[in-house]
């Protein structure tokens, strides 16, 4: 059971990886490039303490992302708006913590909490759509997305949101936030450990952040009496709902607890980097969210490592332009990893249920050898 | 070999790691009898069809089929040699008609041409031939049960099926509908077709087989006619025990109602689904509700445990209105519930039985402290469930959807049971079940009438309602039509009741 246990959580992902890079290397083949020269070009470039720390940086908004989308995924509730809604959340955060000025450990928190009460507002209006109209919550999460980008863009031109932080500034963005509301990076902590980073390497507060709401992702799913009902109504609707589990409010509860993680996913864009929003603001983490989320199981220990495999293969696809390979190949590759680990996973389950009814199968027999005949 | 031999199997056996399901398995079968199969669930009834259709190969034995030694690799080799399969759940979309369902996978016509009329005569012409009458454009949805099941031997002779499997056929069947099917069964069987028939009914086993087979633990045990034993024998062979019956004679039913349906309607557009249904049960006392499927027994159930609201009416829980309480709330307040398909409402199937055995009872001790989930607790709680209700696994942590059908029904029934309800609602609590499991559910519920527990039985099994019922009321088109007495009253005539032919009787009653 155990080894079982051990070949499905390492051996499926190694599998799926495998698989991934065969499918990648085909497709290289075929159009003409060594697959050996891209991948040693891609190795090179990530090889490193610079994009390694660069790689967990860039993973934590995939993380948190991912963690937005499986909760909804966890209730069958598929939560395509993470994208608009980290957008939506980043833009009040800017706008909102550019007016506060508080000491940095009250306006740090402040801020998080203004994109979280964003975002899970923004997903309130699928929410209300779903549970009053019955409206399904895939067709207006996407239609909110492109809706959020333009109303977003809109916004930005507009003279109450619009600033310019130097006379040079012609593209529209919001106030920078006071240096109160930027997270200090985790360099002076790693130092302590006796670890030493070159000059120009940061390693960012807000993985402090992702890893805290991973914490609570797992407590909140796997062991508290809501995550019990969460998880029975995605594994079973219409028993959870003749079990006392009311559907709508469950539709309504994760919908905004989705938004609100998303709403956390653009702050490290926010608090660690950019410190405004604009049109330089980060797209497309709401989505990798949702193939991150497929990717770990939905776990956020899966998750964790999703992300991170997600981000090193973007940042080593920047390797492959010096070997004069197109970088689309990385982008190839994490979608046949996908795709893989989908089938992979998959096999895995239907093996364990098979293990299950023959040992459920092995014990009614035992017991039925008791039995005397007649 | 005889040439009146449809089927011969010849010492099949089949393995699993752990776990023999056929062990050396004879059956032979004439051609254009009813040849019944019976045995306990668990006892290699389904393996032993599921080898014959070819779903999955024999470890040994011959597979013979009018004369012919056979090797089935797939379902499409098993209907190639005309044996064909009748699913007990149905496999028909409800969107279609009865010539598209017929027709799917196996379309008539050429290249991009469909051949509709020539599939409609042709469907026409075999129900005309066989007595299985069904309109073939009418959509599935507009259809009965035992019109549904038609179309499903229909879809099977289509495809040129000489043999028929027919695996627990009467299980969704209310009595006349059985009549109706075995009256098509022998129509069959006269125009040489032979009949494979699995079922645990052993009442309906002596009506229509021509011979029965006994199996037991994998192993043919016996192999009879019908004329040569009764249930009673036939039982005896099956498990190797008494037959256990639903009798509950000795009056348990006390004075204080815990359970009341006060003048309940509920309307679906123009149509009258529920109207002025009055239900009273009392502690210690089983309220049975009999009826045709379809006459409004599901949103009563609905209603009842409250995820449909009624129009008109309330629902008393001792004696508190409950009637615009959440499920959850009326749950607490000490409400067990059976649904009818313990698949779709009572269990997730991919979560551990102790997470099971927490659903419906997730707010409450042992189950949780505070907002937390107390593991501990509901694996407790499960190994005792397990030992009490006789749940065969190897142990807590097994997915439910690793046990067999009558061992989830007996973990479901424990689940509520050990609850400790006021008052439980049963809808069909032994369907599908064996006689075993049967016993342990019975046993269950007369324990837990005696302690003063008030229950409302839905069931389709008339035994099963005459036998554990104290008072007993039919529901007709949404009404409670009749009031009767399960002391003095036999299937037959509840029967009658159910199709509506008393009511002429009991209006007059009613007005006097």
């Amino acid at each position: 059971m155990n080894r079982r246990k051990l070949i499905e959580l390492v051996g499926a992902p190694i599998a799926a990886f495998v698989v991934a890079v065969v499918l990648s290397s085909i497709v290289l083949l075929v159009t003409g490039y060594n697959p050996l020269d891209a991948y040693n070009a891609m190795w090179q470039h990530i090889n490193g303490t610079d994009p390694m720390v660069d790689a967990i940086n860039d993973a934590a908004p995939y993380y948190v992302s991912g963690l937005a989308a499986a909760i909804g995924f966890k209730m069958g509730l598929f939560n395509i708006g993470v994208e608009g809604q980290y957008h939506m959340a980043a833009f009040w955060a800017a706008v909102i913590g550019a007016k506060l000025s508080l000491p940095p450990a009250i306006q740090l928190p402040a801020i998080l909490l203004i994109a979280m009460v964003g975002g899970a507002l923004w997903a309130s209006v699928p929410a209300v759509l779903a549970v009053k109209r019955n409206v399904n919550v895939v067709i207006a999460t996407i239609m909110l997305n492109s809706i959020t980008i333009s109303l977003l863009s809109l916004w930005q031109k507009d003279s109450h949101f619009r600033f310019r932080n130097n006379v040079n500034d012609l593209i529209p963005k919001t106030k920078l936030l006071p240096r109160s509301g930027w997270m200090p990076d985790l360099n002076a902590m790693i130092e302590k450990f006796g670890f030493h980073f070159p000059a120009s390497t940061r390693l960012h507060g807000y993985i402090v952040v992702a890893a805290i709401v991973g914490v609570v992702f797992y407590m909140l799913v796997w062991r508290t009496r809501f995550g019990f009902d969460l998880r029975m109504s995605g594994a079973n609707p219409s028993a959870a709902r003749a079990a006392g589990v009311s559907p709508n409010r469950m539709i309504m509860v994760t919908m905004l607890m989705s938004g609100a993680l998303a709403g956390l996913v653009g702050m490290g864009q926010m608090l660690s980097q950019g410190h405004l929003y604009g049109d330089q603001f980060p797209l497309g983490l709401g989505f990798a969210g949702i193939a991150v989320a497929l990717l770990g199981r939905n776990h956020p220990v899966g998750i964790a490592f999703a992300a991170f495999v997600w981000s090193a293969l973007e940042i080593a696809s920047i390797g492959l332009s010096g070997a004069h390979i197109p970088q689309e190949i990385a982008r190839i590759m994490q979608g046949t990893l996908l795709l893989s680990a989908m089938i992979v996973y998959e096999i895995i389950k239907r093996r364990n249920a098979a293990a299950g009814v023959r040992a459920a199968a092995h014990a009614t027999a035992a017991l039925a050898t008791e039995v005397q005949p007649v | 070999m005889s040439d009146a031999v449809a089927i011969e199997l010849r010492g099949i056996s089949k393995r699993f790691p752990g776990v023999i399901a056929n062990d050396g398995v004879d059956l032979i079968v004439d051609r254009g009898s009813i040849h019944a199969i019976v045995g306990e669930n668990g006892a290699g009834k389904s393996t032993l069809m599921k080898i014959l259709y070819g779903e999955q190969p024999p470890d040994e034995g011959t597979i013979t089929v009018e004369g012919t030694l056979r090797s089935f690799k797939s379902p499409r080799d098993a209907i190639a040699a005309g044996i064909g399969m009748v699913h007990q759940h149905f496999l028909l979309a409800g969107n279609l008609t009865v010539i598209e369902n017929i027709i799917l996978g196996d379309e008539p016509g050429k290249r991009w041409r469909l051949d509709i009329d020539g599939a409609r005569a042709r469907i026409v012409a075999l129900g005309e031939r066989y007595g299985l009458h069904v309109d073939p454009d009418a959509t599935i949805e507009e259809l009965g049960v035992g019109a549904r099941q038609r179309v499903e031997i229909l879809k099977v002779l289509y495809r040129g099926a000489k043999i028929l499997i027919l695996d627990e056929p009467t299980a969704v069947l209310v009595p006349h509908e059985v009549d109706e099917l075995f009256a098509s069964l022998r129509g069959l069987t006269t125009e040489g077709v032979t009949a494979i028939f699995i079922s645990h009914k052993l009442d309906e086993v002596l009506a229509i087989a021509d011979a029965i087979t006994v199996i037991r633990a994998g192993r043919t045990v016996a192999h009879v006619l019908p004329s040569d034993v009764d249930a009673h024998r036939l039982a005896e062979l099956m498990i190797g025990s008494e037959l256990p019956t639903p009798e509950t004679r000795e009056d348990t039913v006390r004075s204080e109602v815990v359970f009341a349906l006060v003048g309940l309607g509920l309307h679906e557009g123009e149509r009258v689904v529920l109207a002025d249904i009055d239900v009273t049960v009392h502690a210690g006392e089983i309220v049975g509700i009999a009826g045709v499927e379809g006459n409004g027994q599901r949103e009563m159930l609905d209603i009842v445990i409250g995820i449909r609201r009624p129009d008109a009416g309330s629902i008393e829980l001792e004696h508190e209105d409950v009637t615009s309480l959440s499920t959850r709330h009326r749950r607490e307040l000490g409400l067990g519930y059976i649904p009818e398909d313990r698949h779709h409402d009572g269990l997730v199937l991919d979560a551990p039985l102790w997470e099971n055995i927490m659903l419906g009872h997730q707010t409450q001790k042992p189950f949780v402290n505070g907002p937390w989930i107390n593991k501990e607790g509901a694996i407790a709680r499960t190994r005792e469930v397990i030992t009490a209700f006789d749940v065969r696994t190897p142990g807590p942590e097994v997915a439910a959807v690793a046990l067999s059908g009558g061992n989830q029904q007996k973990l479901l029934i424990g689940r509520e049971m050990m609850t400790e309800p006021k008052v439980l609602v049963a809808a069909h609590p032994t369907r599908g079940i064996d006689v075993g499991a049967q016993a342990v559910a019975w046993d269950a519920i007369r324990d837990a009438r005696a302690a003063g527990l008030g229950v409302l039985l839905i069931s389709a099994d008339l035994d099963e309602l005459i036998g554990l019922s104290d008072s007993l009321l039919v529901i007709y088109k949404g009404r409670i039509v009749a009031h009767l007495d399960p002391a003095h009253i036999t299937p037959g005539e509840l029967g009658s009741y159910m199709t509506g032919a008393h009511i002429e009787s009991v209006d007059a009653g009613a007005a006097r």
